[in-house]
């Protein structure tokens, strides 16, 4: 029989647990009950319950955890977070975890983080959010061109879209807000 | 009372009924509420999934202004409300946030004001006894399930005004409009949120059960403060028939719009008819003095 050589998941294991901890999460904290994923409305959909994301960091398997659909399936309900007997924010970590798949571009499911980035453009550009642009870029983005397009008229037949832009004026404040988170990183 | 006023996107969009009613209570109860001037978006769940700087840079600007004119800020949506909850818990807690926050809005934030839910606004400091006394045409028995979703109570560290698990502020403010809230188990279940627009079959499962769970109880509708909550329930209720072969025809109200209604507010002036389920027979029978 031979040896298994560990110490490679070993360094992400150490990685991952010290960034974790630096946020304020402690993975170490976790003896897997499981009582994040009994409460999680999404875990049907997910590929790897809240628990076996937490288990799959302690063992230095990052990179599945990374490559998961659950990061994705996650509706950020913060039950885990609240009821989580260790103290481990499960929900800041399914964050964490979201913005470091996105950030390698290993997202499992590209729609979401698509949709956040046509989102944040949004945003960026009006200071709020312009629905009915945000909804038409994603359908492009994503190729789904129909998808929700019967949402649009009933929204608009009581009112609740519209097809002018909304305006913060607020002198570009959020766009240079935008612009100083960016060089930050880029330091 | 003067209180700083944070709409936040979805009050000019889908959720307007939420700001017509929202200004009709406030002026019943002679609360002046200042909109924040130039507010931005609060980043919503997008900012928080991509870079944790901007998702409490984004409602820091607003409640900077609010600071400036020392207000504390009433939030509405839900949603928006637990952002600003986790910036200003952040913002107090380390000193490197509060800087890095501040650099990057390029304003001074300190966090010494206060975030407040419109709920806990009305319930906590305009005061149930003030509510009560507005009340012209009350709800007469009609059974509310009040549904507070996620982002009003969890998570519980931020230090919400209700408790996380099976809250009662609203279920409170119902009865005191001459409402009867119902007791049923899925007052603090996640409604699905985006699941719903952006992967409908795993969004779907989560706003039937709530719907079902409040038709076995004995509901006639449901009280939300969430406008993404309102959409999932409302907008989509036709899709859950279809998908789940059921007929549920459960209004859902934001609960201003209850409190509205009980001070005399015409449904058309608060944007009643800008519901998807028409709740406008279920409040025929409102008005009477007498409950069943």
């Amino acid at each position: 029989m031979s040896g298994i050589e560990l110490s490679a998941v070993q360094a992400v294991a150490k990685e991952w647990t010290e960034k974790l901890q630096a946020a304020g999460i402690d993975i170490t904290s976790c003896y897997q009950c499981g009582k994040c994923t009994a409460g999680c409305p999404m875990a049907q959909s997910m590929d790897y319950s809240p628990r076996q994301i937490v288990r799959l960091l302690q063992l230095g398997l990052a990179d599945d955890a990374l490559r998961s659909r659950t990061i994705w399936m996650c509706a950020s309900c913060e039950t885990c977070a609240t009821r989580c007997p260790r103290d481990v924010d499960v929900a800041k970590l399914m964050d964490l975890l979201r913005i470091e798949a996105n950030r390698t571009g290993v997202a499992a499911v590209p729609e979401v983080p698509i949709f956040h980035k046509t989102f944040l453009e949004s945003v960026e550009r009006y200071g709020r959010v312009y629905e009915m642009e945000l909804m038409m870029k994603f359908n492009m983005r994503t190729g789904k061109l129909f998808n929700n397009v019967d949402l649009g008229p009933k929204m608009m037949s009581k009112g609740k879209l519209h097809f002018m832009p909304p305006k913060a004026d607020d002198g570009g404040a959020v766009k240079k807000l935008f612009e100083r988170v960016r060089e930050r990183k880029g330091n | 009372m003067r209180i700083a006023y944070y709409p936040g996107c979805s009050l000019d969009t889908t959720g307007v009924e939420f700001r017509l009613s929202t200004a009709y209570c406030a002026n019943q109860l002679d609360l002046d509420l200042w909109e924040v001037p130039a507010w931005n978006c609060c980043g919503a769940s997008s900012a928080h999934s991509t870079d944790q700087l901007l998702s409490l840079a984004l409602p820091a600007r607003n409640l900077a202004i609010a600071e400036k004119e020392g207000l504390d800020v009433a939030v509405p949506c839900a949603a928006c409300y637990s952002r600003f909850k986790t910036v200003e818990a952040e913002v107090r807690q380390d000193e490197k946030v509060q800087q890095d926050v501040a650099r990057v809005i390029d304003m001074d934030y300190r966090a010494t004001n206060n975030t407040r839910s419109l709920l806990e606004v009305f319930v906590d400091q305009v005061g149930l006894d003030k509510i009560e006394a507005a009340v012209k045409k009350p709800l007469s028995g009609l059974k509310v399930a009040c549904y507070y979703g996620c982002y009003l109570v969890r998570p519980p560290k931020l230090g919400h005004f209700d408790r996380a698990e099976d809250p009662e502020s609203m279920d409170q403010l119902i009865a005191k409009l001459g409402g009867t809230p119902v007791d049923w188990p899925h007052k603090t279940e996640c409604c699905g949120a985006g699941m719903i627009t952006l992967s409908p079959e795993d969004g779907l499962p989560l706003t039937y059960e709530i719907l079902r769970a409040a038709q076995l109880c004995g509901a006639d509708c449901l009280a939300t403060a969430c406008p993404m909550c309102l959409m999932n329930l409302d907008l989509h209720q036709e899709s859950v028939n279809k998908k789940y072969k059921a007929d549920f025809n459960l209004p859902v109200f934001y609960f201003t719009e209850l409190m509205a209604l009980t001070f005399g507010a015409e449904p058309k002036e608060i944007g009643l008819d800008k519901h998807f389920v028409n709740s406008l027979p279920l409040l025929a029978g409102i008005g009477k003095k007498e409950t069943a």
